[in-house]
Order: structure tokens, then sequence, then C-alpha cells
């Protein structure tokens, strides 16, 4: 069966989310619902395991209760097909870009080409070779394999192939940090400018404040094993909890939120 | 972006006015579309001569960065130069896309191409690396007694931990398999004698067939193979791994040598293990050739075999297959742990080095043992 995709309904939604490793409990019912178009930042502190969270969303992890939907499709009950289709709507980037490192760039972009779509292969490496350009890669990049980048290189390479497909959720984990300012602002401007044009979802994990203001149209707070808050930033800022507080009541914090008042 | 199969393909059209062109797109222009339409658009904008394109992208009813790159296109094809091109209908995120589009396009890479004297230059590269690897591994041999004696001087700086660690994994787990092989090996040997010996009426002589061959050659260099092929992978793998998630870097900086933290323990752990584990084998494989004697049809008691092998077989053939084994000790240790810093990120080097490696040691183990029998047959013992 042919997984139908209406737009319309909520791009991902988890309910009741529990994981734990042994006793650990990391997550107990954890409730969270993207909304279409909307960029999500989730901020947490170290150790409260955002990570965890988008692996067990991406499915990399079996929560051990809770269910997860994507565009209302409960992906535990769909047939393996059904599930190669619903990743072809995901991109995810992983903190270190997660790069083939036998393969160049541009091979590396054209993986998921390859795999999901039936384009000549002149036509799949040009579309790399874009996909290149529009992460601010020099245009050399393509023919240089992963261990010949620097790490905000690889970073960029990775978001590339993320975005080989257009999908229409996006997973980027900690995207901006090793990014000189530069580049991260280029990056967030690429972001928006991507969910503009189609309408993208994304769930970005990050620590940098400045994207969190500039990018983010909403801030989930995992805190306390859940998402305590999904709200726009004024309101987050205003929620009463001492973690929130201090992480948005900082100077680091107040710093980035003068520059993006200005 | 909806499932592929039903939709319908792309439309355009093109007019040209004057040096301007005008590209009116209708349709879906996404992934899933746009390799339908690639070659005949390709055909038509290569046949038209233009400075300028105009996009007219209003009806475009989906729109990723496949499809805007196939508008972007039209910038960089053309008999003549394009250097202009606009958005005259669509909306901003519409705008967006086509730009950064047509942005990737003006900076697009040098295709690679290949030269007939692309092989020439393979050779080359193969001799000077062979002559570099060459100098390298002499190097490495040096710098290794070097760091060796600069340690025995002051035992105090050995790393007695990860040598007693080491000696466990290389000598104690392997002796279980080096003592089966050596069975099964002698076994083999002492059946044979005892087929080939038989027929002249001489089947006792299969005692000092035995006895000669497991001791004085096949105990020390089936027990070198087999540690080579499981402890030189084992060394390469894991200096390796070292090496890529920079934790050699991270050892130099903070100024531990990695002579003297990863070579220097793995070779004294050989150098400890081999000889023990050679001595299991042999009396693993004499062991099994006294069995055959015994029990294979020869009527050769135990007491008969020991008693004859006593007689015939000198211990000097015990003492020449030991004195082999610390040369093989420190032949797989240190081509292991050469190897090993040799990686560099990818995980193709990894495999590749972990691969020179084993055949490297094995192949230096079989040639240093033909070097020792031609010695001691000129030597004559």
């Amino acid at each position: 069966m042919v997984l139908k995709i209406d737009k319309t309904d909520a791009p991902m939604e988890a309910r009741g989310i529990l994981t734990q490793f042994g006793s650990n409990i990391i997550h107990e019912d954890l409730n969270f619902r993207l909304t279409r178009g909307e960029i999500v930042g989730l901020v947490g502190g170290s150790g409260t395991g955002k990570s965890v969270l988008m692996n067990t969303l991406l499915g990399l992890k079996e929560p051990e209760g809770g269910v997860i939907r994507y565009f209302g499709y409960n992906r535990h009950e769909l047939t393996s097909e059904q599930r190669f289709e619903l990743n072809t709507q995901i991109g995810v980037l992983f903190q270190g870009g997660a790069l083939f490192s036998s393969l160049t760039v541009r091979e590396n972009i054209m993986v998921p080409l390859r795999e999901h779509t039936d384009l000549p292969v002149k036509l799949m490496r040009e579309l790399a070779d874009m996909k290149i350009h529009m992460v601010g890669l020099p245009p050399q990049a393509a023919t240089l394999y992963p261990s010949d980048l620097s790490g905000g290189m690889k970073k960029r390479a990775g978001l590339a192939r993320s975005l080989a497909l257009d999908p229409e959720i996006l997973f980027l984990d900690e995207p901006t940090a090793g990014l000189d300012p530069v580049g991260a602002n280029a990056f967030d401007e690429l972001i928006l400018g991507l969910r503009e044009a189609m309408d993208l979802t994304v769930l970005l994990i990050t620590h940098d404040l400045d994207t969190l203001y500039t990018t983010c149209d909403k801030v989930a707070v995992l805190v306390d094993k859940h998402i305590a808050i999904v709200d726009t930033l004024p309101k987050v800022i205003a929620y009463d909890h001492p973690w929130v507080q201090e992480y948005f009541g900082g100077p680091r914090s107040r710093a980035a939120l003068s520059a993006g008042k200005t | 972006m909806s499932s592929n199969s039903n939709s319908r393909p792309p439309e355009y059209e093109l007019t040209q006015s004057g040096r301007v062109v005008t590209f009116r797109a209708k349709g879906p222009w996404t992934l899933r579309d746009i390799g339908a339409i690639d070659e005949d658009l390709t055909e038509k904008l290569d046949a038209m001569d233009y400075d300028t394109v105009q996009y007219d992208v209003a009806d475009v009813s989906e729109l990723d960065t496949a499809g805007a790159y196939m508008f972007a296109r039209a910038v960089r094809m053309g008999a003549g130069q394009c250097h202009e091109w606009d958005v005259i209908a669509g909306s901003a995120g519409q705008r967006t896309l086509v730009q950064a589009a047509a942005d990737a396009v003006m900076g697009r890479p040098p295709d690679p191409t290949r030269q007939w004297y692309d092989s020439l230059t393979n050779m080359g590269r193969a001799s000077e690396r062979f002559f570099l690897e060459s100098i390298d591994t002499i190097a490495f041999i040096g710098q290794f007694f070097v760091v060796l004696f600069k340690m025995l001087l002051r035992p105090r700086t050995i790393r007695w931990k990860s040598v007693v660690a080491l000696t466990e994994e290389i000598g104690l787990n392997a002796a279980p398999i080096v003592m089966t092989l050596c069975f099964f090996i002698g076994a083999v040997i002492a059946y044979l004698g005892a087929n080939l010996l038989s027929t002249f009426g001489a089947s006792v002589f299969m005692v000092d067939l035995v006895g000669v061959s497991v001791l004085r050659e096949l105990a020390p260099i089936i027990t070198a193979i087999l540690i080579a092929g499981r402890s030189d992978s084992a060394f390469t793998a894991q200096i390796g791994a070292m090496k890529m998630r920079q934790e050699i870097d991270a050892m130099t900086v903070i100024g531990l040598d990695t002579f003297e933290v990863l070579v220097v323990p793995r070779a004294l752990a050989c150098l400890i293990s081999l000889p023990i584990l050679t001595f299991l084998g042999m009396m693993s494989g004499i062991f099994a050739g006294m069995l055959i004697a015994w029990l294979g049809g020869l009527d050769i008691s135990p007491i008969l075999f020991f008693a004859r092998l006593n007689e015939v077989v000198e211990l000097k053939q015990f003492w020449i297959g030991m004195a082999k084994t610390p040369f093989f000790a420190i032949i797989i240790a240190l081509i292991g742990c050469r190897q090993g810093l040799a990686v560099t990120g990818s995980v193709d080097s990894l495999g590749a080095r972990t691969t020179t490696s084993v055949v490297q040691a094995i192949f230096a183990v079989i040639a240093v043992d033909a070097v020792f029998a031609l010695f001691f047959f000129q030597m004559g013992i």
C-alpha cells in the first residue's frame, strides 16, 4: 500500500513517551507535537536526553511506552515499505555530520537520491552540487572525502545530505555548533528561506541562543523528563521554572536577546 | 512532494523576444517530477541564444530545490553567455528558492578529467610509496629499539599493567586454539609418516619425524601465523581506531610517547606470550603424535615412543624452535602497531591497513623462518 501523505495533518506527534535505560528513566509521559511550517527549537540541559529524544522520534530507538505519529500514521504500525516511503519525508543532520567516510561529499549527497529516485546520474550530480553550494561549501568540496574536511564543513556537508530529498520534516541536532558566526547566520537564513518556500517543519536541537532568537518560531523546553512548555520565546522566558530562568536569564542569553532586537 | 506516481509531469513554455527568454512554468516541479523533462528541457535551452532569463513561476503548484534548480539551469545553458535573470512572477518563497538555486549554478566545480598518462602517474606513485614505506618501516623498527632500550634501563617506566592485560589477551586466550591446531598438525604428520614409513617396514621412524618437524618447524610457525592473524588485526584495529578518534593526537599533546604507551607493551606481551604458546603447541603436537602411534594401528606404546624420542631427537631441536619465537614476536607486534599508526581518517584506510598488517605479518613470519632454516643449515645445526 502506498503511503498517502496528507500534509494538513500534524507532521509529527508524540504522546506519552517513556524511554529508559535499565532502571534509569530518561523521559516519562512526554508529549510533543510539531505544527506544519514551524521551526521549533528544543533546549534542555546537558544529559537531559535531547539526542535520545531525537533518536526515539526517528525510530532508531524504540520507546518503552507511548505512540509516535507522522502525518497521522503510527510509525510502529507501518509496513517496512511504508516506513521507507515515510523516511523520504524526513531529513536528519546528526551531531558529527555522520557522513559516509568512504564516499566523497558529492557521492554522500547522492546516496539518498540514488536510493529514492530514478533521475539520470548527471542530473543527480548537478543537484548534489547545488546542495553543496546551498549550504555554503566551496565547489571544490564536492570531490573531497569527509576526512579532508574541517568540523564545520562536515556539518554543512551533512546538512546538504539531509536536504537531498527536500524532506517535509527536518531534524537538526546542534546544527550551528562548530560553525563560525557568519556561517551560523547564513545557515539560519537558509533554514528560514527553505521553510518559507517549502513549508518545512524543523525540529532544531540547539544551544545556540542566537539561532533560538532569530530562527525559531517556538521553543520547547525538555526539563524534568518531559517537555514542560512549547511556546513562543517571550512566553518561554516568562515560564516559571528555575532551570528555564537560569538558562534564559544568563548573560549570554541577554546579549543574544539584545542583539536580536536591534 | 506528494506521492509520486499519480502526479502530472511539469509543464513549461519558453518564449524568446530579442535577447530575453521568458520561462513560464506550470504544475509540480519537484524532485519526483523533473526526471521526465530533464533531457527535453536541456536540449531546448541549448539550442537557444539569449543573455537574460525571466522566470514566471506563479502557476507552479509545488516547488522544491530540485525544481528550482531546473529553472536556474537556464542561466548556464544556451548558446551565448547569460548572466542575468529575474523572477517576474511568483511568491516570495519561490523567489528565494530560485535565487538560491541560481547562485549555486554560478559556482559549479570543474568536472574531473582523466588523462592518458594517469596509469603512468599511478605507477610512479606506487613506486614512490613503496620506497617511502620501506624507509618508514626501518625508521619505525629503529625508533622501537631506541625506546625499548631506554625503558629497559629504567624498568619503572614500563607499563606493566597493560603488558599483563595484553599478555592475557594475546597469550592466555589464544592457548586453546594454538594447542588444538598443533594437535591436528601433529596428528596429520604422524599419520603421513606412519603410512609412508610402514612401506619400508620402518614405521618406528615416525617418532623421529614427528619429533623433529613439530619441535623445529611446525609448532613455532603455526603459532606465529595464528598470532599474526589473531592479534595483528586487533593491534591495527585498536590503534587505528584511536588514531581516527584523535586519541593518539591527544596522547602526544599530553606528553605521552605513543611508543611507550602502545607499541612497547604490545611487543613485550608478544615476547612473553609467543614462547609459551609455542611450547604449549609443541607439547600438544607431540602428544598427538604419541596418540596416533599408540592407537593408530602402529602399536608403539607411549613408553616406547618417549624412549625413542629421547634417543633420537636431541634437545637442540627444541631450542632451535624456541630461538625463533622472539623474532616472530617482534615482527608481529611491530607490523601490527605500525600499520595501526598509519591509519588516516577514513574507514577505508582502517580496513586496508588491517588487511595489509595481517598479510605483511604472515609473509614476514614465513620469510624469516626460511632465512633461519638456511642459516641453521649452513651452520650445520
